[in-house]
Parts: structure tokens; sequence; C-alpha cells
């Protein structure tokens, strides 16, 4: 966070209110979006509106790098009674890496619209997208439980709408975004319901009033009972081995930009908000390691095994991606799992380093689906040839993703090994070398088929996309390669973020 | 930047360039193939600079990058990495001039991207051999791997494109499941991957992570070809000869054995090295491949398969030499990666040079092919001579010192098996060329299918390292006596 | 028993839930699962309330002190009790978890009439919102997935 501590990108003024600013401003661009008269129209304002957020979280960042943490009382009304945003350097982490991905999906959106989504749908899409992005940065943002709870359905009803925009390409993404809005809805709803025994349990709904006076409890069946209801809510939504049925289908059936987006932030979001929970709401104490050591560990670790192989074993493109995000969740939460600073800050590069190429990826997925209509593997073949910008980012995002030496991914896997062998915990070494050969493989054959094999006879012709597709899908697969080679500025903000929330810094 | 930086940066970047030209001129196929040769030259007459000035004490180093404290992208030259480099250019350079020969007499497809591999694994064998950590060395390594994976594919049929997947399966794999935890568990207990003369790891763990991470890190190195990880050696031989000849016998697989070398000189050391169980269950395991891939070669009656299972035996011996708990193993070592390298790119060129003339690929077809191409089979027999270790060629010196390792330090079967084997390739190797050479009067060999028989550029390339083999026979001191500082920093000096 | 008793709330609320779910799971058909949903979510709306719950108290809307609805709802309670708890001399009940739970019932609301619309959609896509016909279709698709249209 160093970098960001001289970093004044606003107005003081402004700089007071960019909190609440980063939230409402896409807020009211959703309103606006909606209301204007045009796909083109609207997706000028999801540019302003997604840059302006962007600014604002910096400007956060700034912030945060000189303050360590901002609270800011929404409406005057002070903590515990009114609702409160508290961000530290996780959050504006969090927040710079959501933001971003936003810009760069707004930017996509102007082109890669057109080939998925029917032209009269682009204004409400482009206002379901800024909705999403309202509630995922509201989510980082947010000190209050309750408020976490209302934040994490404003974008979650944003993306069930987006995802079911997808029929127009497959219609196979209605069922899938039905399935997601009952996953999702359980899910929020088992969420409810924990805050719910831990506002019994304590009275508050502030995360940190809430923290002070679990550490008072002791021993506590209901909070206990609370943090199962509330990981178990929020696992739904980070879809956490065995509760991520909804994601194959609708990351595979939703609009390219979409599974971007949701690839990209929705998960992370509610992984942020279970790192948050585990180890900032919840006191230190023997359930909590339990949780972490026996049910936490061997589900990341089952993930990781079970939906590589399953990614290994799929045909559509789409589908492998979608099972390889929910393995590399697996990765994440292993790191997690671990509870040393070193694991912790390790899950969180991963999570940032996934971010990236995973949006790559499914932007470089954006990118084919423009001029063809390639489901599986074997349709890709040899689409290097006919569009090689996408395919180079393309792999780029895969190179990362398999974790190749020179990318955030190898870096992101290193950190995580390291980790695990510094607190002895071999098996987890095993599983995440048996995970990472499984992803070799799985990008292996994609890469394979793109690069090494000639086109299908009478398959359609693949046109390279326009540069306004390109644009972002560079960024992000540059960005990849970047902090592959120099990782500076993601570690200092990881190591930062880990030490706000364990108090030291791996 | 100083000119030894300067020197290591020149190494990395011209086969990198050689690539990107060779792509951009595609087209024309003799600018492609001058270009490629003028790149050769330019890295042999790099390598070898860069040799002397390791020789004079100098040791340069240059750091690219530091993606995470601990994790460097850095290079510095050691006699063991500056010998390894001469070797892998010069015999690139004779391999190219090899490979215009046989590529333009096969009339094979896709030209250009087999010189752009063929740069690209240069890049790979040139990071390898400058590498100043582990993690940098990987990076190669893996560069390597990749950029050969096309070349074994070459003919892009079925058949190619399976071997294709045993081959990066197995490297791949084992890298990821072996090689990269190990790095990662030198990373953790000692702070860092550098080479370090002397060793890195002792007094830095326990003997059980120790032993471990020897285990991980042999195994790792999947390109050495110890049994049971040697499969993708056999299996990468569908492609062609200038591939198995530059990547089979020379790039690959001495990169495999080279990172060995290293690991057991400058990660465990000579001295922890004596005191791990691993490394003598290794150096059982390495002579039992020893043995058993000479008997498999026995078998084959494919020419390449014969030559490729030889290799792995032979890969043993280096393996072997590393896992000697005793400092002049390292010395033997890497005198036998040169002497056998040479030996094997002129076999392999051979092979491939009789398949060009005549389409004959088996043993049993080249009877009688010295009537027809008799200084080639000249050629293969004098490298048959340095491959069995015999004398007035350089394998003689690299098997006496590796036999002479082996009983100095008391490992009787090691030594056993070194000389079991040399026995076997007597029988494997020298009756090919005797079929060939003094073949009865009635046989008459193969016919010529290709107008002219040998390609002059090929059997130019052959008969340069044929002489290799030969002058290897007087060089040997000179290497030894080079790669002395290796040994030099223990403390057992005499036999036990 | 006992227990059962004093916290029927609680009983009424997990056996609300459990019918939720129940159907939710147990049916095929899209719309009774919106209602499964639906009824699952207002299982957690009266946890929330009744938590919320002080006895005797009455909803949190400002009554004056000494008017007769004041004085007509702490007439059955003990005056020490609406000492103790009371505001003004009335009782209320908790109004926080009412007003969590308003934000919440808007929140279910608009999940429902997503996904009402959304199985709109699929009728229209499939003709049916049965799952089991929806999925034997999109097994279909899949199969026949190729880079033609």
């Amino acid at each position: 966070m160093i970098l960001f501590e001289a970093l004044y990108v606003a107005p003081p003024a402004l700089t007071a209110q960019a909190p609440i600013l980063v939230i409402a401003g896409p807020l009211i661009g959703a309103c606006a979006a909606a209301l204007s008269p045009g796909g083109r129209t609207a997706w000028m304002v999801s540019m302003l509106t997604a840059a302006f957020a962007l600014w604002m979280a910096v400007a956060v960042a700034g912030e945060v790098a000189r303050e360590d943490v901002i609270d800011y009382a929404l409406g005057g009304f002070a903590p515990p009674m009114g609702i409160a945003l508290r961000i530290d350097a996780l959050g504006a982490t969090m927040a710079l890496l959501v933001a971003s991905i936003g810009v760069m999906g707004a930017l996509y959106s102007g082109h890669a619209l057109e080939s998925e989504v029917k032209a009269e749908k682009h204004t409400l899409f482009q206002s379901g997208y800024l909705l999403c992005l309202a509630g995922f940065l509201g989510l980082v943002f947010t000190g209050d439980a309750f408020n976490a709870f209302v934040f994490l359905e404003v974008s979650s009803i944003g993306t069930y709408a987006l995802v079911a925009v997808g029929e127009a390409r497959d219609r196979r993404a209605l069922p899938a975004a039905f399935n997601y809005l009952i996953f999702g809805t359980v899910g929020a709803t088992l969420y409810v319901l924990g805050v719910g025994f831990l506002y019994a349990a304590t009275g508050t709904l502030n995360m940190v009033d809430m923290a002070m006076r679990l550490a008072t409890l002791g021993d506590n069946s209901a909070v206990q009972a609370g943090l199962a209801f509330v990981v178990a809510g929020l696992g739904v939504k980070a879809a956490m081995f065995p509760l991520h049925g909804w994601l194959p289908g609708a990351y595979a059936g939703a609009p390219s930009l979409v599974s971007v987006f949701l690839a990209a932030t929705a998960t992370k979001a509610a992984i942020y908000l279970i790192i948050r929970f585990v180890f900032d709401v919840f006191p230190e104490g023997e359930f909590g390691e339990i949780f972490l050591s026996w049910i936490l560990a061997p589900l990341a670790a089952a993930a990781v095994i079970i939906c590589s192989v399953q990614a290994v074993f799929e045909k559509e493109v789409r589908r492998i991606l979608a099972f390889s995000s929910v393995a590399q969740v697996g990765f994440i939460l292993l790191g997690v799992s671990l509870a040393t600073p070193a694991g912790l800050s390790a899950g969180v590069f991963y999570l940032v380093a996934h971010a990236l190429m995973k949006g790559a990826l499914f932007m470089a997925v954006g990118a084919f689906a423009i001029s063809v209509r390639a489901r599986t593997v074997e349709d890709f073949s040899g689409i290097a040839r006919e569009a090689p910008w996408s395919a180079a980012a393309f792999g780029v995002g895969a190179a990362s993703l398999g974790g190749v030496p020179l990318t955030m991914g190898f870096l992101a896997k290193w950190s995580l090994v390291s980790a695990a062998l510094e607190t002895g915990e071999i098996w987890i070494v095993a599983v995440l070398a048996i995970g990472s050969l499984l992803t070799l493989i799985y990008v292996g054959r994609m890469l394979e088929a793109m690069f090494f094999r000639a086109p299908g006879r009478g398959a359609e012709r693949a046109r390279e996309a326009p540069v306004g597709v390109l644009a972002p899908l560079f960024v992000l697969a540059g960005l990849s390669l970047w902090f592959g080679v120099d990782a500076t500025l993601p570690v200092s903000m990881v190591n930062a973020s880990v030490s706000a929330l364990v108090g030291a810094a791996p | 930047m100083s000119s030894g930086e300067l020197l290591i940066l020149l190494a990395l970047v011209l086969p990198l360039f050689s690539a990107a030209v060779s792509y951009a001129v595609g087209r024309m196929p003799d600018v492609r193939e001058t270009l490629t040769l003028v790149a050769c030259i330019g890295l042999c007459i790099i390598t070898i600079a860069m040799f002397m000035r390791v020789g004079a004490g100098d040791a340069p180093e240059l750091v690219i990058a530091q993606p995470m404290s601990g994790l460097e992208i850095a290079f510095r030259l050691e006699p063991l990495g500056a010998l390894f480099a001469v070797m892998a250019s010069v015999l690139w350079a004779v391999n190219s001039l090899f490979s215009i020969g046989y590529m333009r007499g096969a009339r094979e497809a896709n030209q250009t991207r087999f010189y752009v591999c063929f740069a690209l694994a240069m890049f790979g064998v040139m990071g390898v051999a400058m590498a100043a950590n582990l993690f940098t060395l990987f990076i190669f390594y893996e560069t390597l791997t990749l950029a050969t994976y096309p070349l074994v594919t070459h003919k892009g049929d079925a058949a190619a494109r399976r071997a294709g997947r045993i081959y990066l399966g197995t490297l791949v794999g084992a890298s990821v499941v072996l090689f990269l935890p190990g790095i990662i568990g030198v990373a953790s207990v000692a702070g860092s991957t550098t080479f370090t003369a002397g060793g890195l790891l002792p007094g830095t763990t326990s003997v059980v992570i120790e032993n471990m991470l020897l285990l991980l890190l042999v195994f790792g190195a999947a390109k050495a070809a110890l049994i049971p990880l040697h499969g993708w050696l056999p299996a990468a031989m569908v492609a062609p000869a200038p591939v198995s000849a530059l990547l089979h016998a020379v790039a690959v697989v001495k990169a495999g054995v080279f990172t060995i070398l290293k690991i057991s000189a400058y990660i465990f050391g000579p001295e922890l090295i004596t005191a791990l169980p691993a490394a003598t269950w290794i150096l059982w395991l390495a002579a039992a491949t020893i043995v058993i891939a000479s008997l498999v070669a026995l078998t084959k009656d494919d020419l390449k398969a014969r030559l490729a299972w030889s290799t792995v035996g032979q890969l043993a011996y280096i393996t072997s030499a590393a896992m000697l708990p005793f400092a002049s193993g390292l010395v033997a070592g890497g005198l036998h990666m040169v002497v056998h390298a040479t030996a094997k790119i002129t076999l392999f060129m051979c092979a491939g040079a009789i398949y060009v003339a005549t389409g004959a690929a088996k043993i049993s077809d080249m009877g009688g092919a010295g009537r027809r191409m008799p200084i080639l089979l000249t050629f293969f027999f004098v490298a048959s001579l340095s491959v069995i270790g015999l004398p007035s060629t350089g394998g003689m010196w690299s098997k006496f010192l590796l036999v002479d390792a082996s009983f100095g330090s008391g490992e009787w079967l090691t030594a056993a098996a070194m000389i079991v084997s040399s026995l076997l390739s007597v029988a494997y190797l020298l009756p090919v060329a005797f079929n060939g050479l003094f073949s009865p009067a009635g046989v008459k060999g193969p016919e010529f299918t290709r107008p002219g028989g040998v390609p002059g550029a090929a059997l130019t390339a052959v008969g340069v390292t044929a002489i290799g083999c030969l002058a290897l026979f007087v060089a040997a001191e000179f290497i030894a006596d080079y790669l002395e500082p290796l040994g030099a920093f223990t403390l057992i000096e005499a036999a036990p | 028993m006992n227990v059962a008793v004093t916290h029927f709330n609680y009983l009424a609320v997990v056996v609300l839930m459990m019918i939720g779910l129940y159907v939710l799971f147990s049916t095929g058909n899209l719309i009774k699962r919106m209602i499964g949903l639906a009824l699952f979510q207002t299982s957690t709306a009266l946890f929330y309330i009744s938590l919320g719950k002080v006895s005797g108290g009455t909803a949190a809307i400002k009554i004056y002190p000494d008017s007769p609805e004041a004085r007509a709802l702490a007439a059955p309670l003990d005056p020490t009790y609406v000492q103790q708890f009371g505001v003004g001399g009335v009782v209320y009940s908790n109004p926080l978890p009412h007003v969590l739970i308003l934000t919440a019932i808007v929140v279910g609301v608009a999940t429902l009439s997503v996904g009402l619309s959304i199985a709109v959609r699929i009728r229209e896509a499939y003709g049916t919102v049965e799952a089991g016909e929806i999925e034997a279709v999109a097994r279909l698709d899949t199969a026949d997935a190729g880079r033609d249209p």
C-alpha cells in the first residue's frame, strides 16, 4: 500500500466522501443507464460510472494507505446505531480489484454485447451491470453485517438477470440463471439467519462491535451456529465445494461479459466476506481452528481435485473454465485455511491473480464468440491462426491459470506451496501439486486445440475481435504477465491487507 | 553494463532473435537458413568467450528481475554451465548444418516452425546453462520442454501427437508434481534457491527433509530419463532425425543431467550428498537403469529406438556420477556429458543421413549400407567407439574416470553396472557398423531413394562431430582440469 | 416440553423453514419452487421479528406518555417491569429487526419477481416449467454443441 500513500487523486472534499461515492456512483449510473434512450448512451453511462467508481476507489486506497482504516458513518449516524462503512487495506484492495475489472468490463461491453445480447436489452443490461458493480463495491466496504446482506442481494439480483440474458446465445442460460437464483437466495437467506443468531447473541450488527462483544462471550452455541450459517450461506455465493452446483451452468450460459465479471468479482467478494467473518468478527479460539482445519481445508482440497478432474473431462470451453473456477476457489480457500499470515496472504494474492487471469480467459472466449459460435474444445481448433491476438491473450491467461513461471499464477502457487510447507501441512502441498498438474492438463488441451490443430473442415472462420474488445483483454492479460515479473504492487497490497486482518504481516 | 553481463544477455537474446528472424523470413528458405547459421556461429563465439572468462576465474552475473523476495531471475556463470553452453552451442551449429541437408532432403513440411522452435529451444538451453538459481533454471527448463514439443510432434499425425502427449505429460508432470515442490521446499528451508559453492542446504534442515528434497529434485528432473521416468525419450523418437540428434542427445536430456549435476554440486554439495541415504538409493536405481536400458537397446531393431535406449543408459551414468559421494564424480559426470553428447549426436545424425539417403530406418535393412556410404558408416563406427569407451576417443577417459570414481567411493554396484553396460554397448552398437561396412559380398545394401545419396551438408556435419569424438581423446584432460573447481569444496581428498 | 412451549416461535420458524426447503427441492415445477423459496425466506423474517419481540411490548410507534393508549397498554403489565423496560411508560418491541426485515422483504420480493420472470422466459424458450423436461432439452443442446448454430 506504500505506493498509494502519496496518491492524492481527488480534492480533499471529494476524498472525504469517496467511500459512499464508490457505491452511490454506480447505483445512480444504473438508474441513468436504464433510462437512457439507446444502447450506445447506456454504454457511455456505464463507462463513465465505472471509471468514476475506480477513481473514487483509488482515492479511498490512498486514504487507507495513510490512515490504515477509514470509518465512514452513513448519513452521520454514528455506529453502532447507524450503518457504517469500514475500509481497511483488504477492503481497499478488493475495491480496487472490483472497480478495475468493472472498468475493463464496461470498456469490453462496447462491442462484445452486440453479438450476445439483443439490441433492445442493452440499456437494461448496462443497468444490471452497474447494479452488480455497486453491490460488490458495497459488499467490500460495508462494516455492517446486515448491510452486507443487502449489498449481496443487490449484486445477486443483478447477476441473475444478467446470466439469464445469455439466452440470446445459448438458451441453457435460462435454467442456469434460475438455478443460480434458487441457490443464491437460499445462500443469502442462510446468511441472514446466521447474522440473526449473531445479533441475538450480541445485540449489534456492526462488525467491529460484534467482534468486541463476541470476544467476551466465550463459547456459545448460538454464536457457533451463527458462524456455521454465515459461512454456509456465503459458501454458496463463493462457490465453495460442495455448494458450487450453480456455477458451471451460470458461467457457461451467461454472456461473456457477465462471465468475466462474475468470475473475477462475484465469488471473490463472497470469499472476502468469509475471510472477514472468520478472521475479523469471530474471536480466535478452538472452534474457529476446528472449522478451518477440519471443514474448510478438506472441502477446499476436494474442490481442487474433483473439480479439476471434472474440468479435464469437460468438452465445452466455457464449462472447463467454470469448473476451473470452482477448483481455483479451492486453491484460495486452502491458503485461507492455513490461517497463518503467509497462508492468508497467499490466499488473497491467489484471489487477485485468479480474478485477473479468469477475467482475461472469459474475455478472450467472448472475443472469439463475436465471430464464431464455437463451444467445444474441438470447435476452437486452429482459432489461433484466425484470431491471433485474442488467442495470444487467451494463452497468457491460460498460462497464468496453469501456473507457468513469469505469470502471476505461478507466484500465487509458489507462495501457496511455501505457506503450506511452512506450517508443515505436507498433504496440502500434495493436493496443490496434483491440482496444478490437472490444471495443466485441461489448460494444455485447450491450448493444443487452439494453437496446434488445424481448423475443422467447413467450420466458420473466426475473425479478429475489434480494438475495443482487445484493449481490455490485453490489459488483463498484460497485468497477469506484469505482476508475474514484478509483483511488488500486489504483494505490498496483500501484505497490508493481511496485517490489517490478523495484525501480522507474513 | 559490464562486458560479462553483456555476454550473458547476448547469449540469451541471440537465439530469441534468431527465432524471430527465422519466423519473419520464413518464406525465403535460403535467407532463413543462412541467418540461422550466422546466429549459430555468433552464439558459439559468445559461449566460447564466456568459457574463457570463466576459465580465467571470472564469474559474470546478471539479475533480470525479482518478482518476489527470495525469488529472482538471475544468471551467473560457473565452469559446469559454461561447458554446457559451449557444448550445446557448438553442437547446435553443427546440427543446423545437418538440419539444412536433412530437412531439404526429406522434404519436411513446416520448416519455418522447425527452425523457430529450434532457436527457442537453444534459448532455453542457454538459460539453463547460465541460471544462477533453481527458480531461473526451472523457468528455462520448462521453456525447453515447451519449445521442443512442436518439434517432437513435427509430423503432426496421430502417432506423433500421442508421442507428444507422453513427452509433455511425463516432463511437465514430473516438473509440477516433483521438481517444483522440491524447489519451493529448498526455498522455504534455505530462504533462497541460489546455487552456492559447497552447497546451499548444509546446516539448514533435518536429514529427513534433505532426503525428501533430493528425491523430489532428482526425479523431478525427468529429462535425465531415470527409470521409471524414461518413457518419454523412446517415445520422442518419432521426431525428425535432427531433432533427435540435438534435443535427445544434447539439449533436452543433457539439460536434465546438467540440472542434477548442478543440484548435487551447488544445492546439496558433495559433502551432504555423501551423508544422504537417498543418494545411495538413486545410485542403485541408476545402476539398474544402466543395465536395463542397455539390455532393451539390444532388442530394438529400429536404429533410432536403439540409440534412444542407449541414451537412457548413458544418462544414468551421469546421474550416478552426480550422486557419488566423491567430488571427482562431478568432474567425471561433466566430462561424460560432453563426450556422450558429441558421440550420440554423431550416431543420430548418421541414422538420419541413412534415412534420408535410402529410407532405411531398421537395422536389419542396413546390412551393406557401407558399400554406398563408406564414409558415413566410418563416422558411425568412430562414434560407437566413443559410446562404448574404447581408446582414441573421448569416451575412454570419461568412462575411466567414472568407473574410477565409483570404485574410489566404494560403489561396487555402480562400477559393475557401468562395465557390464559397456560390454552390452559393444553388442548393440558395433554390429550396426560392422554389418554396414563388412557385409558379405552378396549383400547389396539399401538403394538410394534420393539422387546423390547423403546430402553434402549432412555428411559434413557428421564428419565434424566424429572428428570431435576423436579430438576429445586429447582434450579430455583440459576439460577435467577446467571442471576442477567443482570438487574443490570438499574435505574428502582421498578415496576411503 | 417446557422448552417447546417457551420457544414455540423458534419451533414455528424451523417447521416453516423445513416446509419451504421441502417444497423447494421436492418439486420440479419452477413456480412451486419459487413458492418454496418464498416460504423459506418468510421463515427467516419470522425469526427476526420474534427475536425483537419484547414481552408485553407494542409496535415501535411513538405513543405519548400518559395518553389513554399508553395507559391501556401498560395496564396488564407489572408496573416495575414497565418501569424497567419501558420508555415513557410504554414497553416497545425492538424496532431494529422490524426495520431489517422490511429491507429483507423488499429484497425477497425483488428476488421473487426476477425468479418468476425468468420462469416466464423459460416457458417461452422451452415450452414448459417442469425442471425434468427442461433438463432433457438442455441435454440435447449440450449434445449438439458445435461450431454451427
